[in-house]
């Protein structure tokens, strides 16, 4: 290979303090001094913050200074820094993958605080296992790969939209699939955004009328993603087209199919509290608006019977053959967006939602204070068309629970003391309790908004009731709870109550984090890859997340994450070409006997068997996973960076003491 | 001076990159304690790990070994895992031929949002091989135990 190798380098080792949590638990100075022990190394030295831009000029300074051939780093998590150091050794000359990092925060200092000196012992043991494998370590070239210059995104609510148009209108081709008929997602559903009490809808609307305009936008209404395939830079996604039974390119939107159509059928974007026709547009504004037959209720599809709406159909659009559709799309880059689902209510049975009319979720009521929903914007309920005289409130339904989901869904405080302002502000008359545990405001101007419920004489009960029973005469809900601010046991009687249900992870996106191997959080949400510094990337390169998809979040969280989320794929798709970091397989063709068992092994079918008896492995199509090398009988199949002899040497080290 | 007598087992743990290395990270941002008997090697996937690796960390030392992968049907790399599963399937039942008690290596699933799970498996792991022994595999041999 060109390359001399040398038995004994000269090494460099790295104890961090990271400012007392490292040194509060492990004897760094003891660490140092030990290194400095070791064989090979020629300094070592202890830093405050190795991260910092004064530890890090401090080694590429001593690269040069001391003709440093290997760089070991014993702080973090190598999930964490890794990168960063590889470009300090990349940039004073050195070939970055002749650094090694040894974990002891993560993996000793705090998770061994009440023994300081084993972990002190064990940090001793884990730098003198990386300072043995570093002796062996090889320069790794890497492989460079064109860029494909356009975006994937996936769910078309506000986050999809925003960081869709952030990228058209930097000039870069995005595609966005929606698997509803229309893109606008839960807040398309909403009546009023808090804090300001304006319109949802006339502030989204606009943006999905532009998402339509935007000629670098493609729009995949209907379509869900099936499969993705490949890696930063070069993704292929496969996107299966839904048939809509409509040429969403021919219907005009006039609703004239709607009015013949015969059937009625219970409206989900209603909440199940309106009807709507077997054909249908999801709601007034959609984006495409264009109608879509639904074939489970159409009578066409179930009996044959019927084709009105074909007859009425002054354009044609009307098209009982269409098929789905399957395209491959290419791109450099994927941003998951595929936001949230609301907690099924129905779980807490206490609470009687779907046994009781007068108890509705959040979600419900939005759809009741909604102009265009079940009751024309009155607050009317849904059984006997009593305006109610009073409201509750029931906060953390399915959040902060132990049997359910233990996170806060961080949204539902504000949606509920929205609601009880615009109940106040509409109906003055109308008694309305909030029951909570506490109300959390943290964010701009939503302390105020809540100053502002109060003085709307909204009363706040500190305490959840534990259970709502029904009076069937009236249809009036008793609540008996704990009231903690008072020291008292409350009993209450409304005439409706609405559940501040909790946001969820909807069950789509397991999907899609398997198919890309994306990390999960321990609450279901997909995982970022730092919680405060990274927040929009994941652990896989080139995919990145925004909105409700990492954790629930409001609007303008949304919005700035979106923004986000475009920003960092703009990073990837604007590089002509892009390294490609793995760690791949390769083979001593000569040793090879050509029996072909790692052939098998391979899932990316990286090797094969050639004419000359012997395999070759593509080192593109090669995701580094280092199970051929195992599988090889002869071990003459080896992975880069984990060579057989590299691991030993670790193994060795650790054991002997 | 109970304490400093008390027998304490040397683990070697081979932790897949994405699943179990992330948990075990998980466990220290998270601040769950266990005992520090475990040393861990990373590697990109439980599947790199060759049972020979298993067997030399015996033979130098180990009292017990750890190999943690991605759950079935979430590896990284598709089906590692699955061929981890079988290797070491067959792997635990050649050391109980050799005379060394299986349970003195144990392969575990823990995901990265599996904080909590890791650090249970290293304390009932690190408090079984309390109770097991030394392995002492080296000078069982050269007196032919």
């Amino acid at each position: 290979m060109g390359l001399v190798k040398k038995r004994h380098p000269r090494i460099g080792v790295y104890v961090c303090h990271c400012g007392q949590n490292i040194s509060s638990v492990v004897n760094v100075s003891e660490v140092r001094k030990y290194a400095e022990s070791l064989p090979n190394v020629v300094l070592a030295r202890e830093n405050r913050y190795t991260c910092s831009d004064l530890g890090q000029s401090s080694i590429a300074k001593d690269i040069k200074k001391h003709e440093l051939e290997r760089v070991v780093v014993a702080s973090c998590s190598p999930r964490l820094h890794e990168i960063a150091f590889r470009e300090v050794l990349d940039s004073s000359g050195l070939n970055p993958y002749l650094f090694e990092m040894v974990n002891i925060r993560e993996q000793c200092s705090w998770v061994h605080s009440k023994d300081k000196e084993k972990a002190t012992e064990k940090a001793k043991d884990l730098v003198r296992a990386a300072v043995a494998r570093s002796t062996l370590l090889e320069p790794v070239e890497k492989i460079k790969k064109d860029v494909t210059k356009a975006v994937l995104v996936i769910g078309g609510g506000i986050a999809g939209i925003t960081s869709a148009l952030h990228l058209a209108r930097a000039g870069i081709k995005t595609y966005l699939v929606e698997k509803e008929a229309s893109i606008g997602g839960h807040m398309a559903q909403l009546d009023k955004t808090y804090p300001t009490l304006d319109c949802s809808l006339c502030i989204l609307s606009p943006r999905m009328v532009d998402m339509k305009k935007e000629p670098n936008i493609e729009l995949l209404s209907y379509s869900d993603v099936v499969n993705v395939e490949g890696y930063v830079g070069n993704f292929t996604a496969r996107v299966r087209k839904n048939p809509r039974y409509v040429d969403a390119e021919k219907c005009i939107g006039c609703g004239i199919c709607s009015d013949v159509c015969p059937v009625n059928v219970v409206d989900g974007f209603n909440q199940g509290m309106m009807h709507r026709k077997a054909i249908h547009i999801p709601f007034p504004q959609a984006v495409p608006n264009a109608y879509l037959i639904d074939k489970v209720n159409c009578l066409h599809f179930q009996t044959g019977a019927c084709q009105l709406c074909a007859k009425k159909c002054d354009n044609n659009a009307i098209d009982f053959n269409q098929k789905e559709e399957f395209l491959d799309i290419e791109v450099g880059a994927m941003i998951i967006a595929t936001g949230f689902q609301l907690f099924d209510a129905k779980r807490k049975k206490e609470y009687g939602y779907g046994r009781f009319s007068n108890v509705l979720t959040n979600l419900d009521f939005e759809r009741i204070l909604s102009a265009d929903g079940p009751t024309g914007g009155k607050i009317k309920r849904q059984g006997d068309g009593k305006k109610p005289d009073s409201i509750a409130f029931i906060q953390c339904v399915g959040s902060r629970d132990e049997n359910f989901n233990t996170y806060c869904s961080t949204i539902c405080c504000m949606i509920s003391l929205k609601h009880a302002i615009q109940v106040r502000e509409k109906n003055p008359e109308t008694e309305v309790y909030i029951y909570s545990n506490d109300i959390r405001t943290s964010g701009k101007d939503l302390e105020e908004f809540y100053k502002r419920g109060r003085e709307r004489g909204v009363y706040f009960i500190r305490g959840l009731p534990s259970e709502i029973q029904e009076d069937p005469e009236t249809g009036e809900l008793i609540l008996r709870s704990e009231d903690l601010n008072m020291g008292r046991i409350l009993e209450n009687r409304v005439e409706m109550v609405v559940l501040a249900a909790g946001v969820e992870p909807p069950p789509s996106v397991g999907r899609i984090m398997r198919k890309l191997h994306l990390n999960q959080s321990p609450d279901g949400f997909i995982m970022e890859a730092h919680p405060k510094l990274r927040p929009v990337d994941t652990n896989i390169a080139g995919v990145y997340i925004a909105g409700c998809a990492q954790f629930p979040k409001g609007i303008p969280e949304t919005v700035a994450q979106a923004g986000g989320a475009a920003m960092a794929s703009t990073e990837v798709v604007l590089k002509d070409e892009i390294p490609i970091e793995e760690t791949t397989a390769f083979i001593d063709e000569e040793k090879c006997s050509g029996c072909g068992i790692c052939v098998n092994v391979c899932p990316y079918e990286a090797i094969k068997l050639t004419d000359k008896g012997i395999v070759e492995i593509n080192e593109i199509l090669c995701k580094g996973c280092g199970s051929c090398a195992v599988a090889c009988p002869s071990s003459v199949i080896q992975q880069t960076h984990f060579l057989d002899s590299q691991i030993k040497a670790q193994i060795n080290a650790i054991l002997s003491d | 001076m109970e304490a400093k007598n008390k027998f304490e087992p040397r683990i070697v743990g081979f932790l897949c990159n994405w699943c179990s290395y992330a948990g075990a990270d998980l466990a220290g941002t998270s601040r769950m304690e266990y005992p520090p008997n475990l040393r861990s090697i990373r590697v990109m996937c439980s599947s790199r790990v060759n049972p020979l690796f298993v067997l030399k960390a015996f033979q130098e030392g180990a009292d017990g070994v750890f190999i943690g992968g991605c759950h079935p049907q979430d590896c990284h790399y598709m089906e590692g895992n699955y061929y981890t599963r079988r290797r070491f399937m067959l792997l635990k039942r050649l050391i109980e031929y050799m005379g060394i008690n299986p349970g003195r290596l144990r392969v575990e699933w823990v995901s990265a949002s599996e904080g909590e799970r890791f650090a249970e498996i290293v304390r009932e792991f690190t408090s079984y091989l309390e109770r097991l022994g030394p392995l002492d595999l080296r000078r069982r041999v050269c007196e032919g135990v």
